[in-house]
């Protein structure tokens, strides 16, 4: 019953104290950690959309001078002028000297065939009437190509600008390296798997990308409508999830993508992550056993609260209860002494009267004599119980002597030695030799010692050894007699009666069931304690603690 | 001189009893109720030992005891108590009482302690009449 509470109690304290430790450390742990992860991601995401967005500058730039030298160009040469391959010739030159990019020159009439040609091959003559770019050019002004490979083998993109001259549009072409992106795209400090390219609007690569794809390769990209500004998002693209910063070219419909492996990026968190389940498994750990440990060393202390409790109530229970029998006894005693005391005296009034000679000749003489004997005989045994009753109940002040309890126990050991060694019960003694004398009423403790023995002796019946113990307890300044024996032992119910008084367990006669209350009231009397342990089959021991000075 | 005793209890069947034994073995015993009744037998005449219990209603037997030793010092008192109080007993003792006895008592040994008070008082007699 009590082992359920105190284990439901144990239970409750270390819940208790579990939750109101998890739900901190919790909501602590996972509260900074996504703020952080919140933080962090924000960074990563702007440091990508800032590359990006300047990589766009830098393209941006470089598409709009090179459209400018070229429309400059056409502005402010005529065509004419142009159309003079020497002249043209020396145009270009003065392009290359800017920019090495320009890989060649080409003049245009408005029916789409080339008329002047500076460059490394032989395009002079070309019909490009056909071609759809030279019909946006010729409407819009300015034509920027995708990147493609052409008659040159080689990729390059075009850059086209048209002029009206008169009644007559003519167009200046110029072939650009397309390396230059690749560098310029390439440039971009990356992580190990990261990587960036420009798509044109029908998702082929315009640069060679560094993993997986070459140029020209059409990517399984998601569509992306033209927008303002950047862009970045997580993308799963060929089966694998990626950040992607997209931005659009201001000079062209053309998507630069820089891509990163967001394992790498948040390789950081991660280890956030594994040191925040580390420190939680850590603070568990802690906590838990924390948590047990108090709330067993808890339980721990109130079952000792609980059991000196139940120790000090038994011991109160105990004395007032021999308190309130002692009175009990008393008076009955006294009262049952006087009715006694009148039968005796009728008795033996009767006994006078028999002695005389008349009556001494009646034929049932014998039978008066024997019924007047019986009275005194049972009259003399009530006796004995009501003056034991008295003994038991008297408050007469104990003697004080010096006195060796180890003597004194041999001493009482010698009184019953014979009726032991009959019955094969042997002695042990196991005294502690510098025992300390103490004060008190030698002959009462005899009594106690022997009452003791006795019914030691009666518990073995026969063949067995009782041990009697001395000992010093310095702690109380008391000394401790235990005495023991190997015989029959007691339940707990008749442990808990056994200095009641008329508690027997003896045969009807045999004994009064006195002897052990009035062992109780002398060593109470004397200061001591008496307490009794006992195991059925195994035996039974008795202690008794004696002050050494009252 | 002859044995001469006064009973007193509040008990008549235990008086009775004890002053028809008495008279049996020829020594005079005269009964007393209580405690002053007691007293009045005797200033009205001299007796050798008193046989006094303890527990009476009214006067109580150590009351009584004080009063005799007071009026005479010489007379012997027997304590008889049915009581737990062993303690009474050797207050009474200190009193002046000869020797207290427990109820229920063997009327041989009451005898016996009577005729050895007996003994007593006329050892003191014979010397406070030498002094």
């Amino acid at each position: 019953m009590i082992q359920d509470e105190l284990s439901k109690l144990r239970l409750k304290l270390i819940a208790i104290t579990l939750a109101f430790s998890f739900i901190p450390l919790f909501s602590l742990g996972l509260g900074l950690y996504n703020r952080f992860y919140e933080t962090y991601l924000d960074k990563v995401y702007e440091s990508l959309s800032n590359l990006v967005e300047n990589k766009k500058v830098t393209i941006d730039l470089y598409l709009s001078e090179r459209v400018a030298q070229l429309s400059n160009l056409a502005l402010t040469e005529s065509y004419q002028d142009l159309s003079k391959e020497a002249y043209l010739e020396h145009i270009f030159g003065v392009l290359q000297m800017h920019s090495k990019s320009f890989l060649d020159l080409q003049v245009i009439d408005q029916n789409g065939i080339c008329t002047a040609y500076v460059g490394p091959y032989q395009l002079k003559g070309i019909d490009y009437s056909r071609e759809e770019w030279f019909h946006k050019v010729m409407a819009r002004g300015i034509h920027v190509s995708d990147v493609f490979l052409g008659f040159r083998k080689y990729p390059h993109f075009n850059i086209a600008v048209s002029r009206r001259e008169g009644d007559k549009t003519w167009v200046l072409r110029a072939a650009i390296d397309s390396d230059i992106f690749d560098s310029l795209v390439r440039s971009i400090h990356l992580g190990k798997t990261g990587d960036a390219f420009i798509l044109a609007s029908d998702h082929v690569l315009q640069t060679k990308p560094r993993f997986g794809h070459a140029m020209f390769d059409t990517l399984d990209f998601p569509n992306v409508p033209r927008f303002s500004g950047t862009r970045v998002e997580s993308l799963a693209i060929e089966g694998q999830t990626s950040l992607y910063a997209m931005t659009w070219l201001n000079h062209k419909d053309w998507l630069l993508v820089v891509k990163d492996d967001p394992r790498e990026e948040m390789l950081p968190i991660m280890r956030a992550r594994w040191l925040l389940i580390l420190l939680l498994a850590g603070g568990t750990l802690l906590i838990v056993g924390g948590a047990v440990w108090v709330a067993g060393g808890t339980v721990k202390a109130l079952v000792r609260a609980e059991r000196e409790k139940a120790a000090l109530d038994a011991s109160l229970t105990q004395s007032s209860k021999m308190a309130a029998l002692g009175k009990l006894a008393a008076g009955v005693a006294h009262e049952v002494n006087n009715p006694l005391a009148i039968i005796m005296e009728k008795a033996g009034w009767m006994r006078d009267l028999l002695s005389e000679e008349d009556i001494k000749a009646s034929p049932n003489f014998q039978e008066f004599e024997d019924a007047v004997s019986k009275i005194e005989f049972h009259v003399r045994r009530a006796k004995d119980v009501t003056h034991r009753l008295l003994g038991f109940a008297r408050r007469m002040e104990p003697t004080q002597e010096d006195l060796d309890v180890n003597l004194l126990l041999d001493q009482t050991r010698s009184f019953l030695e014979n009726e032991a060694s009959f019955r094969g019960i042997t002695f042990i003694s196991d005294y502690q030799k510098d025992l300390p004398r103490i004060e008190s009423d030698a002959s009462q403790l005899q009594q106690v010692f022997l009452n003791i023995m006795d019914n030691a002796i009666d518990a073995i019946d026969k063949n067995g050894t009782i041990t009697v113990a001395t000992c010093h307890l310095p702690d109380t300044g008391e000394v401790d007699i235990a005495i023991s024996d190997t015989g029959k032992g007691m339940t707990k119910e008749a442990q808990e009666k056994i200095f009641d008084p008329f508690f027997t367990t003896k045969k009807v006669g045999e004994g009064t069931g006195l002897g052990l209350t009035i062992s109780y009231s002398i060593v109470e009397k004397l200061g001591g304690h008496i307490h009794v342990t006992s195991e059925e089959g195994k035996g039974t021991t008795f202690h008794i603690t004696l002050p050494i000075a009252p | 001189m002859g044995l001469r005793v006064l009973a007193v209890d509040d008990e008549a069947d235990f008086i009775e009893t004890l002053v028809k034994r008495f008279t049996y073995r020829q020594i005079p015993v005269t009964a007393a109720a209580s405690g002053p009744e007691a007293l009045a037998r005797l200033d009205a005449e001299p007796f050798d030992v008193v046989i006094l219990d303890m527990r009476m209603p009214g006067m109580d037997g150590l009351a009584v005891l004080r009063e005799i030793k007071k009026r005479h010092p010489l007379v012997e008192v027997i304590i008889l108590t049915g009581h737990a109080s062993v303690e009474a007993g050797m207050q009474g003792m200190s009193l002046g009482a000869y020797d207290y006895v427990l109820k229920p008592v063997d009327f041989g040994e009451l005898l016996e302690k009577a005729k050895k008070a007996h003994e007593r008082k006329q050892l003191n007699e014979a010397r406070s009449r030498q002094a």
